[in-house]
Order: structure tokens, then C-alpha cells, then sequence
């Protein structure tokens, strides 16, 4: 029902468009600092576990690149990623449009005969869906470059082995299940927490509850579409 | 004018308006009063539709309002202009953002147009200057002044303001009621107050509606509110020994004025 309404056309394009812009800054380019950082150090260490748990002789040097790469393509980057910015970007919306809720602006909103639910959460769905994939694939070539960097730095491979690994049996199909999983978790996070802000009732202390709820919510939902997901693109 | 028509409301078990029925005429200062949590903000959330009745109607102008769905809602709902209790501006904008907000959401006005208007009603709201103000940097009475301005910026035919003078010292809230009477008398609108504040129902209200357990308990106007005997609305509004005072020396006063 509410999604119905939220999609429901814009008053005005020009508005629309200008909302869309601000929150694709919001949400998308003011998180690439956090998301820049995790995946460089996750990279790195993924690639490390991976060099340092290889004890088989059979098992060849540029197996290291090819794990990376694997595990970030398929779950680190639109996986993990998507629960931390759920907890980043899902608290801000839950509590962006609680305050507004409990502070009477969606009131305001609905009196001028403005659709407070189109207004409000559709830029910040669209915008989501729109800037994730973007997100995931920087994320996954800075992951790899975290990688790189550890194994040079350590000594534990070189660069052909690790670029070797990172090409070997590579399948163009994972990043477009990445990309799949990256947008339904992109609306998930937006549509879960804007759910919660929206229908906030009380004041202060109840912002912070619908926050926390929305986080949970939206990880848990992330959790569960991960699994169908995954069963029904690569299985 | 506004007529609520048999008006139910119920919040689960909890039945807040029972049947209640009322006018709100059109250039007068139309105030609903009375005491906490007998549904005040319930009957006006209803009349704006931020609530839906259980039964009745509410008629803007003979329109049914509550038969009404999407668009032809929405239209009326762009003839309303609403002064919220915490006036409830929207903080990441300016103040002239705020007033301009509703005509560049609703109307096909230039940006010229709309800053022109924005002044205009910043003028009546003697706020000239404050454009580039956020909210925050206001006080009270000041975002109260400019809730006003943006109720009035889409020249709205029905003003509905809850609690206006709630929060404000009694010279700001003189200054607050007369706004709200000039601009109901300059435009001719339908005005609606919720108030507890009986300085400015004597002040400025010409129909006053007084709820009481949900039902419209006792109508009438300034000069009739001081003179009744209805037990309900003394209590209400003579609550204190102070107050009691004052009826008496009012009520003499009438009596010396009439011939």
C-alpha cells in the first residue's frame, strides 16, 4: 500500500529531479569515504586469510587472487557492504523521517495536498537503486587493490601471480549477480527504514526506536534475500 | 463555510467525537475550545483530512470533502493553509524557501513571482528581511509568524491554526491573535483556531465552539461566552478565583452599557 503511493508520479519533474540529485549525494557520495575504506582493508585481508591458510603444496600461489576476487565479487561487496550502509544510510532516513513525522512537517506536507510519501521516500528509492551498483563496483576494485597492496607489502606474492589468480576462470556473470544483489538491497534499505521513519508516532525517544528497528529490519530482510537470491541466480 | 456533519471518531476502543456536528463561517475567526483531550485537534485533523471520520461529513463550500479521493482531495486540500502548534517549518530550509515550498510544489509561478509573494507575506507578517533566516535561528513567535506566512502564501480560502499562541509570552500572542483576525478579515477567509489561550477567544473569537467529551457542548460568541450559565463552560473557562473575578466585573460592565 505505502509503495503504491510512493510511486506514484511526481507534482513536479523539476522538483523531482532536484531531490533525486541531493540524495543520490546523501546517500551514495558522502558514503564512498566509509565504503572506500572498508573495502580497501576487507580486500586486504581476505587476500592475507587466504595466503595465509594455504599450507597444501598442490594448491597454486594465484589460488590468493582468485579467492579475492571470488568472495568480493559474490558476497563482500554487495553483501557485507549493503549491512554496514544499512546501518549508515537506514538510521538516517528512519530518523530523517520520524523527525519529520513527529515534528508535524508530513502533516504539513499532506495539508498543501502535497504526496508527502511520493515527495519524500521515491527520490531516496530511486536514487539508491540508482548509485549502489556504482558503489559496489568501486568497492570491488578497491577490495582487489586492498588485496594487492597487503600481498606486496607482506611479501607473501607477487603481482603476475595475484593478476593471474585475479583473471583465472573468472565468470562475467558474478558481477552481474553483484549488481542484481546490490539494487534489491538498495530498495530494501531505503524502503524498510523509510517505513519505520514514516510511521514514527510519539516524539524523540521513538525516532531513536524506529532508527534501530529499521536497521534491524533491513539487515535481517538483506540477510533473507541474499539467501533466495543466491539460490536462484547461481544455483 | 466549513459544516462538520455527525461526526464519529474512534481510536480502537477509545470513541473521541460522538456525533458532532458544526459551522465554521466564512471571514470570521471560528474558535474550538476546550479542555484537554476531549478532541479538539482530533475534530480539526479530521476536517483537514489528516484524519478519517468513522461516519459524517465535513462540506468545504457544499464540497463533501469526505466523499472525495486523490486529486479532487488534493485540490481542496490546496485552498487550506495550516499554522501547526509547532508551526512545524521544515528545517533545512530557509524561510523564504519555506513560504515559497507550497507555490513551487503547486502553482506554475516564475521564481520571481514566488519571491514576490514570499515578501509579501513576509511584509504581513512584519518579517521583511528575514528571508535568508533558518529556522532555528528564529525564536517562537517568530516561526510562529512565519507558519503564518506560509499558510497564507497559496492565498488559502480556509486558515486553520492549532494552538497559534501556544509556547508565547502573552505579548507576543496578542500580536499573533491580531494577525490571524486581520488576515481573516482582509482576505475573507474561513478562520479556525484551536485555543486554550481565553485571552484570545475573548480577544478576537466571532464563533466559538466549545467541546466537551466529544460533542459540540455549547456555540456562541465573545460577548456570549461571558454571560453564560452553561456549568461546563464556566469551569472550563473560569477555572480560577481570578478568573471568576473578572466575569464579574465584565458582566457588570455589560449591563452598564446596555441601555
Amino acid at each position: 500500500m505505502m509503495l503504491h503511493i510512493v510511486f506514484s508520479r511526481p507534482e513536479k519533474w523539476k522538483i523531482f529531479r532536484k531531490r533525486l540529485l541531493n540524495e543520490i549525494e546523501v546517500i551514495g557520495v558522502k558514503s564512498l569515504p566509509i565504503v572506500a575504506l572498508l573495502s580497501l582493508f576487507m580486500g586486504a585481508v581476505i587476500a592475507l586469510q587466504t595466503a595465509a591458510n594455504m599450507t597444501s603444496p598442490i594448491l597454486p600461489e594465484y589460488t590468493i587472487g582468485y579467492i579475492t576476487r571470488s568472495s568480493t565479487i559474490l558476497e563482500f561487496s554487495p553483501t557485507i557492504l549493503s549491512l554496514i550502509l544499512a546501518g549508515k544510510i537506514g538510521s538516517n532516513i528512519a530518523s530523517e523521517i520520524g523527525t519529520m513525522r513527529v515534528t508535524e512537517q508530513i502533516d504539513a506536507l499532506e495539508t498543501m495536498g502535497i504526496n508527502s510519501l511520493t515527495y519524500l521516500v521515491l527520490p531516496k528509492i530511486i536514487g539508491a537503486v540508482l548509485f549502489f551498483p556504482i558503489m559496489i563496483i568501486f568497492s570491488i576494485g578497491l577490495s582487489i587493490v586492498g588485496g594487492w597492496l597487503a600481498l606486496i607489502s607482506s611479501g607473501l606474492s607477487n603481482t603476475e601471480t595475484y593478476v593471474f589468480g585475479l583473471r583465472s576462470f573468472f565468470v562475467l556473470g558474478d558481477i552481474g549477480y553483484a549488481l542484481i544483489k546490490s539494487v534489491v538491497f538498495a530498495f530494501v534499505i531505503v524502503s524498510v527504514s523509510s517505513f519505520y521513519g514514516y510511521y514514527t508516532k510519539g516524539g524523540a525517544l521513538d525516532v531513536g526506536r524506529s532508527s534501530t528497528q529499521a536497521v534491524v529490519i533491513s539487515s535481517v530482510v538483506i540477510l533473507i534475500c541474499n539467501f533466495f537470491l543466491t539460490q536462484m541466480i547461481l544455483l | 463555510m466549513i459544516e462538520v456533519k455527525n461526526i464519529n471518531k474512534s481510536f480502537g476502543s477509545n470513541q473521541v467525537l460522538f456525533d458532532l456536528s458544526a459551522k465554521f463561517e466564512t471571514g470570521k475567526v471560528n474558535m474550538i475550545i476546550g479542555q484537554s483531550g476531549q478532541g479538539k485537534s482530533v475534530l480539526a485533523k479530521c476536517v483537514v483530512g489528516l484524519h478519517e471520520p468513522d461516519s459524517g461529513s465535513i462540506l468545504y463550500d457544499e464540497r463533501n470533502f469526505t466523499q472525495l479521493e486523490g486529486d479532487a482531495r488534493r485540490e481542496i486540500r490546496k485552498e487550506i493553509g495550516m499554522l501547526f502548534q509547532g508551526s512545524a517549518l521544515f528545517d533545512s530550509m530557509t524561510v523564504e524557501e519555506n513560504i515559497m515550498f507550497p507555490l513551487s510544489m503547486l502553482t506554475k509561478m516564475t521564481k520571481k513571482e514566488m519571491l514576490d509573494r514570499a515578501n509579501f507575506c513576509l511584509d504581513k507578517v512584519n518579517l521583511s528581511g528575514k528571508n535568508k533566516l533558518l529556522p532555528a535561528e528564529c525564536s517562537g513567535g517568530m516561526q510562529k509568524r512565519i507558519g503564518i506566512a506560509r499558510a497564507i502564501a497559496m492565498k488559502p480560502k480556509y486558515l486553520f491554526c492549532d494552538e497559534p499562541n501556544s509556547g508565547l509570552d502573552p505579548k507576543t500572542s496578542i500580536v499573533i491573535d491580531n494577525l490571524i483576525r486581520e488576515i481573516t478579515y482582509e482576505f475573507g477567509i474561513t478562520t479556525v483556531v484551536i485555543t486554550h489561550d481565553m485571552n484570545s477567544v475573548i480577544e478576537i473569537g466571532d464563533n466559538i465552539i466549545f467541546i466537551h467529551q466529544g460533542q459540540n457542548w455549547w456555540n456562541g460568541d465573545k460577548n456570549s461566552i461571558i454571560t453564560t450559565e452553561n456549568k461546563e463552560i464556566n469551569d472550563f473557562v473560569y477555572a480560577s478565583e481570578f478568573m471568576k473575578d473578572i466575569k464579574s466585573l465584565l458582566k457588570s460592565k455589560m449591563k452598564t452599557l446596555r441601555p
